[in-house]
């Protein structure tokens, strides 16, 4: 089994973000970046196929500036084979991405594509089930659970609202990654060595025939409203007064 | 400017987000109409075509949807589109799952999570986890938006829309569905309850997590819980509040033992009226919660407990 797992370059979770003074976006300049967390778990559930011998090979992709390499990299390091980077400087929007993404597998053709669910940054929550309906493949969104079988289909159990949910799809299929997939390991020190020799491929939207011009404008970014400071109570009757008598939530 | 809204329902019952998607649609400027796809869900039709605003419910009802798989529900929304400028589905599970299927068949950049429509093309939408609002505009020719449910009012129930029957799809059999672990719980769902009392790692273990149960359920209310609480294992999962997570947005929400972690308040901070009991009075949580009580939460709540039921 051949698995394609697509990773994001995103500011680090633990990073506060600020917003440009003039509201034209969020100022990234010199903050850390790193693989977006739930592309991360879709790196290491593919690396675990491959140790318990259900995958062959896993080829990571990202799509980006030439400082995504870096995030490949890490993804090599954790145990992928090979990277491709789709590279570009301009801004692609999740629709463009799936589009970016099918392109690949056309030649590639995996039997699995993995990514996270949505990147942190836009949260979209888009590109997986896209890059499905693009291909005309099955998906499989919210997978906290992934087992491949040997009649080329995976049983999956998604996230839904209230519970969990059983599907068995058909291969080849897009799978998106939540939460509780599986814990990512950390890539050793002779692992980050070995994965600067494994081959990482160049390519471009105009190389792969795809327009990444983006459909939606960018019109403003502002701060979320903020709430006005409350109080500190002095003790639980004060509280079960204020919340019955002021707030009138009780 | 016409839209169409889909229906999340169970087969039995229509969900409240439908009636929030409807307040969405209708802020477009124009006329929505709404499809219910299930399996035996006339009943959800009938309650489909009284909110209040609802023009016409298409029905389409066909044992191939009554798992609401993604592939054969985005086939028939597609089949339909044509006849629509809009396509809109709550910002739930289901809607995430099936409406980027619809708009990539359609060649639409969606535009998801939306909490406010600024004019028929123009949606004001959280990024970073809520910690910065952007302003988008669409430049495709149909819409394909996803609206977060607690961002808009419910519609109300004044209507009675006709209903039409619509031609279903047949099962492309790419999934299979195979079964459907839905939580029992006589506590309302998190992401609809009036009350939430969420729990975090200062709870300290499983068992003392029965605390902010019983306060729960004094105040008929669901319980929430923070990242650190389920990954200490307190708690299940879909318990979760946060930016990975549940959104939610009740009218009061009490924190109990929760820090205030980034990831947690984007999933929680549009609450009503927030109150935070924590024993470190530095604690994040204080900065955003209405009311705060610095104290040991093995103190403070069993007296809550006791003052509510007194």
């Amino acid at each position: 089994m051949k698995v394609l797992v697509a990773v994001k370059r995103v500011v680090d979770y633990n990073v506060k973000i600020r917003i440009k003074a003039d509201k034209s976006g969020v100022d990234t300049a010199n903050l850390k970046m790193s693989m977006n967390p739930f592309d991360e778990i879709a790196v290491e559930e593919a690396i675990r196929w491959k140790e318990q011998g259900k995958a062959n090979e896993v080829i990571v992709l990202s799509i980006g500036p030439q400082s995504a390499q870096d995030t490949l990299r890490t993804a090599l390091a954790m145990g992928a084979d090979r990277a491709i980077l789709v590279k570009t400087d301009d801004e692609v929007q999740p629709l463009a991405v799936a589009k970016l993404i099918k392109a690949v597998a056309k030649t590639e053709a995996p039997d699995v594509i993995l990514l996270g669910k949505q990147a942190i940054d836009d949260d979209s929550n888009q590109t997986g089930q896209m890059l499905a309906a693009l291909l005309g493949w099955p998906q499989g969104t919210f997978v906290s659970s992934a087992t491949p079988d040997e009649n080329h289909r995976i049983t999956v159990i998604r996230e839904i609202d209230g519970g969990l949910e059983t599907l068995s799809l058909v291969c080849p299929c897009v799978l998106t990654t939540d939460l509780r997939l599986n814990e990512p390991r950390y890539a050793s020190l002779p692992n980050i060595m070995k994965a600067k020799k494994k081959p990482l491929d160049v390519t471009t939207p105009a190389d792969l025939g795809v327009d990444t011009t983006p459909r939606l404008t960018l019109l403003k970014v502002e701060e979320p409203p903020t709430r006005k400071a409350g109080m500190i109570v002095g003790s639980v009757s004060e509280l079960v007064e204020k919340l019955k008598n002021e707030a009138k939530v009780l | 400017m016409r839209a169409l809204v889909i229906a999340e329902h169970d087969n039995r019952h229509i969900k409240p987000a439908t009636h929030a998607t409807v307040t969405a649609a209708l802020q477009l400027g124009g006329t929505v109409d709404i499809l219910v796809a299930g399996t035996r869900c006339a009943a959800v039709a009938d309650q489909a075509a009284k909110i209040t605003g609802v023009g016409k419910v298409l029905l389409a009802d066909d044992a191939v949807f009554a798992e609401f798989l993604a592939e054969p529900l985005s086939t028939l929304i597609v089949g339909l589109a044509e006849d629509y400028d809009a396509l809109v589905a709550a910002a739930s599970a289901a809607g995430k799952n099936i409406m980027p299927r619809v708009a990539a068949f359609l060649d639409v950049q969606q535009v998801s999570d939306v909490i406010a429509v600024v004019s028929p093309d123009t949606f004001v939408r959280p990024i970073y986890a809520g910690n910065a609002l952007a302003t988008v505009r669409s430049n495709d020719k149909k819409r394909v938006i996803t609206a977060r449910a607690t961002a808009f009012e419910a519609a109300t129930e004044t209507g009675t829309a006709v209903i039409e029957a619509i031609p279903t799809v047949s099962d492309p059999g790419l999934s299979r569905f195979l079964e459907r672990r839905v939580t029992e719980s006589v506590r309302p769902e998190l992401t609809s309850a009036r009350v939430i009392v969420a729990g975090g790692r200062g709870i300290g273990s499983d068992s003392a997590f029965s605390l902010v149960s019983q306060l729960a359920d004094i105040l008929g209310g669901a319980v929430g819980a923070s990242r650190a609480a389920v990954d200490a294992g307190f708690i299940p999962n879909d318990a979760q509040v946060g930016q990975t997570g549940k959104i939610v947005a009740p009218d009061l929400y009490i924190a109990v033992g929760i820090s205030g972690a980034i990831q947690h308040l984007a999933g929680m901070k549009d609450s009503k009226v927030i109150v935070a009991i924590n024993k470190d009075g530095d604690a994040p949580i204080f900065q955003i919660a209405d009311y705060g009580l610095v104290a040991d939460v093995f103190e403070a709540v069993p007296e809550l407990i006791d003052s509510l039921n007194a």
